[in-house]
């Protein structure tokens, strides 16, 4: 399994442009939390770090939220790791397709982010490398300069719920995995039907980050695959 | 060190952990059959969960809100084989004009 697309510069680039969008949208986020961070009295310097070098939305919310209110720090890290443990499966899927040694590989899974994972992803369980790299730049800085201004200004700029900017993300999720539909088959019908159904009843109960990990479970379809 | 530090720096860390595992245990070797068609079922096993907590997710129960309606519009939308990015236009669109209106 060798990825044959975006070999070359190309491919960064071209991801570099696909995750442009996202990345507006990561900024006024980021300025919001730059300036919850303010409010929370965490200082300049601590957040705009926590942001360079975690990168992680909901992670970075949930430690927020948590420590915020009152919380313990055990809490806020827990709370934050099962959100990001999205991350692990994530990196099995692109794994056949990063390039180089363990380290190299290991270092190329850093750029994962849910919404260049996606961007990357080519159907029937492909993925771009260049492509999910390049789209993670544009974000990272989005989210880095973003959480320094919200901290800098305290100034809140837009409203991502107001303009419905939040639902850009299950909206692009729905249009990839209708893809995934069209070009696999039955078994892949399938594991979208349980996965859903485990997402949908894990969400009440168990704590956020656990329904999608737990989703994932509904890949082990595969193990029915005939060896050839 | 203060409890936000100790929480930024657990949290890389985990991060950075959680980031290189795949890449490092499943990548960079012929992996049997089942295994490969175990990987290339996590995707739509995962965008499905994405979709789902996403849209129907809210502070631990499930919510039928404007987002459902916007997503709604945009799988109608993309089975009528519109363009990934008008599809995603008319999610933003229909759920800030539901969320304007509700």
């Amino acid at each position: 399994m060798r990825n044959e697309v975006g070999r070359g510069s190309e491919g960064y680039l071209a991801g570099m442009r696909a995750g442009l969008p996202f990345a507006l949208v990561v900024g006024v986020v980021a300025i919001s939390f730059g300036v919850l961070a303010h409010t929370l009295g965490w200082g300049v310097f601590a957040p705009i770090v926590f942001s360079a070098i975690t990168f992680s939305v909901a992670a970075q919310f949930a430690v927020a939220a948590i420590l915020g209110s009152g919380g313990g720090v055990f809490a806020a890290i827990a709370a934050a790791v099962l959100l990001n443990a999205r991350f692990l499966p994530m990196g099995i899927a692109v794994a056949p397709f990063l390039e180089g040694g363990p380290l190299r590989r290991a270092l190329e899974g850093q750029t994962i982010l849910t919404t260049s994972w996606a961007l990357a992803s080519r159907g029937g369980g492909r993925f771009d490398r260049a492509f999910m790299i390049g789209a993670t730049v544009p974000q990272y800085v989005a989210w880095t300069v973003g959480t320094a201004v919200g901290v800098l200004s305290h100034v809140v700029v837009g409203d991502v719920e107001r303009l419905g900017l939040d639902v850009i993300f299950p909206a692009f999720f729905i249009a990839l995995l209708m893809r995934e539909l069209r070009s696999g088959g039955k078994r892949t019908i399938a594991a979208t039907v349980i996965a859903a159904a485990l997402s949908a009843v894990l969400v009440p109960i168990a704590p956020p980050g656990v329904p999608v990990l737990a989703a994932c479970g509904a890949a082990l379809l595969g193990l029915k695959e005939r060896s050839s | 060190m203060s409890a936000l530090w100790v929480a930024i720096v657990a949290v890389t860390v985990a991060n950075v952990a959680i980031k290189a595992a795949g890449p490092i245990l499943a990548g960079g070797r012929e992996l049997p059959p089942r295994v490969n068609a175990v990987i290339a079922l996590l995707t739509p096993a995962l965008l499905t969960a994405l979709v789902v907590t996403e849209t129907f997710g809210e502070d631990g129960h499930l919510a039928l809100d404007e987002r459902a309606l916007g997503v709604g519009v945009a799988a109608v939308a993309l089975a009528l084989r519109a363009p990934v990015l008008l599809a995603v236009v008319l999610a933003a669109l229909v759920t800030a004009l539901a969320r304007l209106l509700g």
